[in-house]
């Protein structure tokens, strides 16, 4: 322990200053395992977080979110406020200043008109831009000069952030990508493939699915960075193996996302040649409970819409004595670990926003009993199972197969047989459940079933389309092929207003405070969603390793350059 | 026999085309979607438009006949293209793989190199392991040695690969450490020092894969020599006064080989299409990593090629071992 406590604040020491003595290219290779291999190096075509990762080693964004959160400028010479005048007072354009000087990785300079064309890139029609929601709102963007790049926004924007930060939203070369606009994005390999790009390395050579190999860019703007001469991005694999070859047998100097069960994380420890390393970012994975009727027995295009509200479900008592029942604490020791902690909350992070919500920590099996028997939910012929008017409190629980889940299900299930609850579990293919096929019954969105359980997050730290999602019209159903974010079919008009009220406000501490009341209003006040675990990023990191800092709130990789050998 | 071959290549043709629209089918039947891996942080609009940009939103029928025309039509064309520099294909749309935005063809080729070294190599030891077991088993049934045989041959056979892989990468890569547990593709031979590293991380996954391959062709080799043992030819050169080193070796061996070179030919397809499961526990990314990588993803594009292509060597390495038994056995003439 005191070493790993000495080493994080090496790192971090290392992050904060650079050191004096290290020189570009002089660490040699480091070695990166993704399980899930690269795609793609572009982040607009991406197909997955993996794609983003790996492409934030070449490509950069205005500006990047640093361990803590916040905001911090990588191309720009400053965040623009309003306070300093870069964002406009009736909040309708956000104005970013390059930095002088700074050039592409084949030496040419990089201007704004590269940065608006990165916007015209992913908006462009047919191109199928996997970040699109990152440009949401954008009306124009103008260049008065090289350096200067002003957004304009369509209505104002509390939040003007969203375009250009994060390892989601990067900057491609005009010049490189001119030619891939719209429905021609798909056909240009090469330059997917081979971005030329402003960050810490560039790609050699890429082979797809497989490995992705680097070189430190000779014009990065830091002469003394990256220590590292290459790096070898290599795919393939579990998550249980990426670990091994970092943790036992020390092949590589880092394995991204290595979520593994508590008894093998103890396992992998002790091997001796790396640690894990964690952060706590806003995934979190829930029980969402369903406020329509599944039930089978109505007609197809009925079930799971507002048309029929739930039988059981629609007595708040019911669903706060299902969160009630269930041990959060427990759970995360089974399932994950290190890598999780117990939360009552859907948005846990970052500080600003997240309610001081505890209560669902401590599981309270007779209180939930209680609840139910004031519900007029009893056992009322001895079998164990509450019933009511003559229906049983049976209850369908469905999520997709992953060994963690099943746990989570048996768990749970046995919490809730426990206070009278009858539970029939179901588990469904993750590329069906997730797949949102409007034919198939199986989704998560259709949401046959009374309960279901997945994890969700939103991108960068700005809640608000996050809570969005619940609005009422946002709810799924036939009328919009089952795509809609509100899953739960949860309709509140004050919790509508509360959002529209989000969506003007302006000032990080008034946002939060909204956030804070959204976040209540779904969890505590109602139990429509119960949140169990808020799952962090959890990687392997070798002790040869040095300068790595977690990061949960941009791309794990955001500060290669600042990576080097321990000696 | 050449007509028999040429008439064997035209049935082919409507066989293939059959087996395409199964695939195609069956792929597209089957539930997922490729978008199953994009994070739920990306709002249903953008997903909409991401799926037309693929070109998944369009009927089947249209697809699969697109797909025909760009396999059989716009993809030899950039194969010549490539060969003699010309420019036959001038930009068509390529078969384009919906996961990485790569043409799939490009893919095969990256994958194909790693493949057939593997598993090349592991078919090529199964062999060389198996046809002397075989022989030796057959020549002294019931001894210790064909007992043995019999037993290796067994536990090679009904012992997935998956557990073999891992025990072995426990024992000599976590344990032991005198193997890598992940396969560079990177690995150029050029010097010594690199074909040693190309030896050392070759090791397991050919040891696993020869066993499982030598299992199988020894039990044939094993049953046809036996077969001829018992023929009136080997009595009849035995009463000639011939060793029995020459009985066996040059007599039986020949006639007993006619069957197991056949079950060879048959067998060669599983070396291009790769070894899914080995691939995946030592890391190889070779074909058979990128087909159950397409497949969790439903990228059609690319499980349809990459299907088909099996499906193209299947037919054709039984037609191989057809002629080949032909040639081999006089006796047998297709006209």
């Amino acid at each position: 322990m005191k070493l790993k406590s000495a080493l994080l604040g090496a790192a971090a020491a290392f992050a904060l200053a650079p050191m004096a003595h290290a020189e570009r290219g002089s660490d040699g290779e480091v070695k990166i395992l993704y399980y899930q291999a690269v795609s793609t190096l572009n982040a607009y075509l991406s197909s997955g977080t993996k794609d983003v990762e790996a492409g934030s080693l070449v490509l950069e964004p205005l500006a990047g979110f640093d361990q803590d959160g916040n905001l911090y400028p990588r191309l720009v010479e400053s965040i623009p406020t309003v306070e300093n005048g870069g964002v406009a007072k009736d909040l309708t354009s956000i104005t970013w200043k390059l930095k002088p000087g700074l050039l592409w990785s084949d030496g040419t300079p990089l201007t704004s008109a590269d940065v608006k064309f990165s916007w015209e890139y992913c908006t462009a029609d047919g191109g199928g831009c996997a970040q699109a929601a990152k440009y949401e709102g954008v009306k124009s963007i103008d260049t008065p000069d090289d350096l200067t790049v002003v957004v304009n926004f369509e209505a104002p924007k509390p939040y003007p952030y969203q375009p250009f930060t994060g390892g989601t939203a990067p900057i491609l070369q005009k010049a490189q990508f001119e030619k891939c606009l719209g429905a021609a994005a798909s056909t240009c390999t090469e330059q997917n493939s081979k971005p030329i790009g402003t960050g810490p390395f560039m790609v050699t050579d890429f082979k797809v699915n497989d490995v992705v190999t680097l070189a430190a860019n000779p014009n990065y703007r830091d002469p003394a960075k990256p220590a590292f001469a290459t790096v070898t991005l290599k795919g393939g694999g579990d998550a249980l193996a990426a670990a091994s070859a970092v943790m036992e047998t020390g092949e590589f100097d880092y394995a991204w996302n290595t979520q593994i069960n508590a008894e093998q994380q103890a396992q992998m420890a002790a091997g001796g040649k790396g640690k894990f390393v964690n952060a706590f970012g806003t995934l979190v994975e829930r029980i969402e409970i369903n406020m329509t009727d599944p039930s089978s027995a109505l007609a197809e295009g009925e079930r799971s819409t507002i048309k029929h509200p739930h039988p059981i479900f629609s007595d708040p008592k019911v669903r706060a004595a299902l969160s009630m029942a269930i041990d959060r604490q427990a759970l995360v020791d089974v399932g994950y670990g290190s890598a999780a902690r117990p939360t009552c909350n859907l948005v846990p992070a970052p500080a600003f926003q997240a309610s001081d919500n505890t209560g669902c920590l401590k599981q309270d099996i007779e209180g939930a009993k209680k609840l139910l028997d004031e519900a007029g939910w009893t056992d009322s012929d001895g079998d164990g199972i509450r019933d009511k008017d003559g229906k049983k409190l049976s209850i369908l629980y469905q999520t997709s197969v992953s060994a963690v889940r099943q746990d989570f299900q048996a768990l749970v299930k046995g919490w809730w047989n426990e206070i009278g609850v009858e539970v029939e579990l179901k588990s469904i293919d993750p590329g069906v459940y997730f797949g949102g096929d409007a034919a198939s019954p199986d989704t998560f969105q259709k949401f046959y079933a009374d309960v279901e359980m997945y994890a969700n997050n939103f991108d960068g730290t700005d809640a608000e389309p996050y809570m969005a999602q619940y609005l009422c019209n946002k709810i799924p159903g036939p009328d919009n092929q089952w795509q809609g974010e509100n899953i739960n079919r949860f309709c509140d008009p004050a919790y509508d207003a509360l959002v529209k009220e989000l969506s003007t406000t302006n000032g990080i501490e008034a946002r939060g405070a909204l956030v804070k009341k959204l976040n209540d209003m779904l969890t505590k006040d109602s139990n429509v969603v119960i949140p169990l675990a808020d799952r962090g990023r959890f990687s392997a990191q070798s002790n040869a390793l040095g300068g790595f800092v977690m990061n949960a709130w941009d791309a794990e990789l955001w500060n290669a350059q600042d990576w080097y050998r321990v000696k | 026999m050449l007509t028999y071959t040429l008439r064997r290549l035209l049935t082919a043709i409507p066989t293939l085309l059959l087996i395409s629209l199964v695939i195609f089918l069956l792929v597209d039947l089957a539930p997922g979607s490729p978008l199953s891996e994009i994070p739920l942080t990306v709002p249903p609009e953008v997903r909409e438009k991401m799926m037309k940009a693929l070109g998944a939103d369009q009927p089947v029928m249209v697809r699969y006949v697109l797909w025909l025309k760009q396999f059989f039509w716009v993809e030899p064309q950039y194969l010549i293209d490539g060969w003699f520099g010309t420019d036959f294909a001038q930009g068509a749309q390529r078969i384009i793989s919906w996961q990485s935005k790569v043409p799939a063809f490009q893919i095969i080729g990256e994958r194909l190199p790693q493949t057939l070294t593997v598993v090349g190599t592991a078919y090529l030891v199964g062999i060389l392991i198996a046809l002397p077991i075989g022989i030796y088993s057959a020549y002294r049934q019931y001894s210790w040695f064909d007992q043995a045989g019999t037993f290796f041959a067994m536990a090679g056979f009904s012992v997935p690969t998956f557990f073999t892989g891992n025990v072995l990468i426990m024992i000599f890569a976590v344990k032991l450490g005198w193997f890598p547990t992940i396969y560079d593709t990177q690995l150029r031979v050029t010097d010594w020092a690199s074909f040693y590293k190309m030896i050392m991380q070759m090791a397991l996954p050919v040891t696993v894969l020869a066993l499982f391959n030598a299992a199988e062709i020894s039990r044939y080799t094993r049953s046809s020599v036996l077969e001829n043992l018992n023929q009136d030819y080997v009595r009849t050169a035995r009463a000639k006064g011939m060793g029995e080193r020459t009985v066996l070796l040059k007599h039986v061996l020949r006639n007993s080989l006619i069957p197991v070179v056949t079950v060879i030919a048959l067998g060669m397809p599983t070396v291009f299409g790769g070894a899914i499961v080995t691939e995946n526990i030592f890391k190889i990314n070779g074909i058979g990593a990128a087909l159950i990588g397409a497949i969790h993803v439903s990228d059609l594009p690319l499980i349809q090629t990459i299907t088909f292509i099996f499906a193209v060597l299947i037919v054709l390495f039984n037609l191989i071992a057809d002629i080949l038994y032909g040639i081999l056995d006089p006796r047998i003439r297709y006209d």
